[in-house]
């Protein structure tokens, strides 16, 4: 009835190649921005913005970075943690080294220098495929925390090889370090969320888009038709190199303020973003919300229930949380393999029919 | 917004009516490192109960403990400092270095002392530039120290040219000793070698393949959870002289040695606290446990981690008495709470009173140094009666080596962060 292509008439190119052709879907999206952008950082308390505000748009634009390797491309990574990283001490490095350069221009080059480092991981992918180039990142993953363990310059040689982020701000505004207020925090992460999001939906729908995705589906009929492979999964590389990269810098700048490479961006970690873009649905950047959200909010939210709600032990809690998350990702993954993004699609099919299906 | 609901409500329902004393226990009782979580989290919140129950809480104020669960898991660590902060939490004890790491200059700057009883960051032993972060009664530079102190009395004095190896935590807990015992391998003269071990500590066929190439004459080690385990049964498996093979305090627990058996006797650990019986496990037994207001399931009553998280309590208890003492309020403040820490002292009498005689050593903190005494002992494990024994009094660390390199690293922190060293 209100969801609906009919009536919305595209009178010039740009309007016919929108993002968002139907017009509900367009108000939708502003309206989320607008809460985003004009309510929430009114409302938010360090509570909010630290155990989920923060997180979930951080590993939101990790979650895209990898959807577009993995879910656009079809190269599987489990070097996600390890790639993290390199934005994490890139980013670190950076800013100890030139303190008076913004730090949004840090976390932006913290991006760059992943990129370079994930292309040059992504060599192997022109040789292999399909498992054989997952254990490859793999071993990207176990070879990054190594070295980022072993070579104490990457953490400018302190005793405990923590790297702890200094107070940088922007236009005079605390945005890393233990003063940081929280919707300059949140506020943060939210731009870079939302300049990633649009950058990736955008590059998904044009040409390199289409490349990757013909890559994914068939790659040597994807070469027979005139699609390099060697370009489109080296861009892809390089795209969620940076993506992940400037994840990771966030990750430690702004949201952990102090990290360890063993603990904060282990194979765990790798695998984390992996179940969230499965579970948010692979090939969508909606997908790679939805699955962030779900993954992150879960257990915050059943710690919250049988914890601050039930009064459980906490020992209990713990692993009820475990059993409940992990039997919802297994039940999502039979009756939806396609992830949370399919059933929002199903829904927007629906809605489309409704109120006469028939 | 479920979830604001929940919480909102959880909030209303746990609000207190009355005044109380908020201490927020950052446990784990799950993951890899529950084993030494489970028994220190239990001797944390058994005290409190047992104040709480036989004098009604603190100068009359009743102790309220927020259990945290964080899995030794930084990010899991950061939730629960904001989800318990705003009760108006005293003091955070996290149990964990990588978790310490992250909470400094948090709680720092939202006033809240951090208690890491022989953990956490090593130089905040210099309580002029780290106001509000307290490592009493000693920490792991002193640790390095009195081990290495330990073999000098052994080897009568000299250990010259011998080879010590270090298994280490490969985190920012195992690699704090690595710059002090740098600093001891060049006054002493001895060959140090250190073998890092990934988290969570269940593979070390390779370092102790090494080991057992290169024969060190002694091996220390920096573990904790199920590291130390694997350790000790990887030592036996290569015929390890487990006298030569001396843990650090928190390498040195009943469940860390029993694993192994009888190929566990005669490993050495270091201890900050006594682990004979004493006194008031009778009275948390009948007050406590019998009465089933007991954390855990009652079963570590007395165990090597219990007691000693027994004994952070009874520090914790003793700094806001001395906060109540000082500034002549009951329910007091976590800046105020800071104050009774900055003065606490620790008596032989006064243990003595509290029914727990001798478990650490005496001590005073003050605004220069918040390190307390630094001093350690050293225990052996007879695995034929299944108990720790005392083979020393407590050891002394070498201020000479630890006071320089407290100075430095502290300073390099306070320049990081535009800190004025000052105690005013």
């Amino acid at each position: 009835m209100f969801y609906r292509e009919a009536g919305d008439f595209s009178t010039t190119y740009p309007q016919d190649s929108q993002t968002f052709p139907i017009k509900f879907d367009r108000y939708r999206y502003y309206v989320v921005l607008a809460i985003a952008f004009l309510v929430l950082p009114f409302v938010m308390n360090d509570y909010w913005a630290n155990a989920v505000f923060v997180p979930f748009l951080i590993y939101s634009i990790a979650a895209i970075g990898l959807n577009i390797l993995t879910g656009y491309c079809g190269q599987v990574s489990l070097g996600t943690g390890g790639f993290m990283a390199v934005g994490a001490y890139s980013c670190y490095k950076l800013m100890t080294a030139f303190p008076e350069v913004s730090i949004l221009i840090h976390v932006m080059l913290a991006g760059g220098i992943t990129a370079a480092v994930v292309t040059l991981f992504g060599l192997p992918s022109l040789r292999i495929k399909g498992f054989y180039l997952a254990v490859a990142t793999l071993a990207a993953q176990f070879f990054l925390v190594w070295l980022f363990n072993k070579v104490p310059w990457f953490y400018n040689y302190s005793a405990s090889g923590q790297i702890s982020a200094p107070e940088r701000s922007v236009f005079g505004i605390v945005v890393t370090g233990p003063n940081t207020e929280a919707w300059a925090k949140y506020l943060v992460c939210l731009i870079f969320v939302t300049i990633c999001a649009v950058i990736a939906r955008n590059l998904t729908r044009g040409t390199i888009g289409r490349t990757w995705m013909a890559i994914r589906d068939m790659d040597i009929a994807a070469e027979i038709i005139g699609v390099n492979p060697l370009k489109a999964k080296l861009t892809a590389f390089m795209v969620s190199g940076f993506f992940v990269g400037i994840a990771g810098a966030l990750f430690f700048a702004v949201y952990l303020g102090a990290a360890e490479v063993g603990e904060s961006f282990g194979i765990d970690k790798s695998f984390l973003v992996l179940f969230m873009i499965i579970i948010g649905g692979l090939g969508s950047i909606f997908g790679s919300f939805a699955g962030a959200a779900f993954m992150v909010l879960l257990p915050v939210l059943l710690k919250n229930i049988f914890v601050g709600g039930l009064g459980w032990p906490t020992d209990l809690a713990a692993h009820l949380n475990f059993i409940v998350a992990g039997g919802l990702i297994i039940m999502f993954l039979i009756l939806e393999p396609h992830g949370l993004a399919q059933l929002w699609r199903l829904a927007k099919e629906k809605l489309r029919l409704w109120p006469f299906p028939h | 917004m479920k979830l604001t609901t929940l919480t909102f409500a959880a909030a209303v329902a746990a609000s207190p009516a009355l005044a109380d004393l908020v201490i927020p226990d950052l446990s784990y009782r799950t993951g890899p490192y529950a084993a030494g979580g489970i028994p220190f989290s239990d001797g944390y919140q058994d005290y409190f109960t047992l104040l709480n129950e036989r004098d009604g809480g603190i100068g009359g104020v009743p102790v309220r403990v927020i259990e945290c669960e964080t899995g030794y898991n930084t990010e899991k660590g950061v939730e629960c400092y904001e989800a318990t902060k705003g009760e108006g939490a005293l003091v955070y004890q996290p149990l964990s270095t990588g978790i310490t790491y992250q909470l400094i200059p948090k709680a720092t700057a939202d006033g809240i002392p951090i208690h890491t009883l022989g953990y956490g960051r090593t130089s905040a032993a210099n309580g002029a530039i780290f106001r509000n972060v307290f490592n009493y009664p000693a920490n792991y530079w002193d640790a390095a120290s009195v081990a290495v102190k330990y073999l000098m009395q052994e080897n009568d004095g000299s250990i010259e040219g011998k080879d010590i190896a270090l298994v280490y935590h490969n985190s920012a807990y195992g690699k704090e000793p690595i710059r002090t015992l740098e600093e001891l391998s060049k006054k002493h003269g001895f060959n140090l070698n250190t073998l890092a071990v990934d988290h969570p500590g269940q593979e070390q066929k390779s370092q102790w393949l090494q080991i057992r190439r290169e024969r060190p004459d002694y091996v220390l080690m920096w573990g904790w959870g199920v590291m130390n385990q694997v350790a000790i049964q990887e030592a036996a498996n290569i015929r390890y002289p487990m006298e030569n093979f001396i843990g650090n305090w928190w390498a040195g627990a009943e469940h860390d040695v029993t694993p192994a058996g009888m190929a566990a006797n005669g490993y050495k650990s270091l201890n900050m606290n006594a682990v004979e019986d004493m006194p008031v496990f009778a009275e948390i037994q009948a007050t406590v446990i019998d009465a089933g207001k007991n954390a855990g399931d009652g079963s570590n009553l007395g165990s090597v981690l219990y007691t000693r998280g027994m004994y952070a309590a009874m520090l914790t208890a003793e700094a806001i008495r001395k906060a109540q003492e000082i500034h002549g309020v009951d329910d007091i403040t976590p800046q105020q709470m800071r104050d009774g820490m900055e003065a606490l002292e620790i008596t032989d009498a006064r243990m003595e009173e509290l029914g727990m005689p001798g478990v650490g050593p005496v001590f005073s903190v003050s605004c220069e140094d918040h390190g307390g005494s630094g001093k350690g002992l050293v225990q052996q494990w007879n695995a034929e009666a299944k108990t720790w024994e005392v083979l020393t009094d407590f050891i002394e660390p070498d201020e000479e080596i630890i006071a320089p390199l407290v100075k430095a690293d502290s300073e390099a922190f306070a320049a990081e962060n535009n800190i004025t060293a000052g105690c005013s």
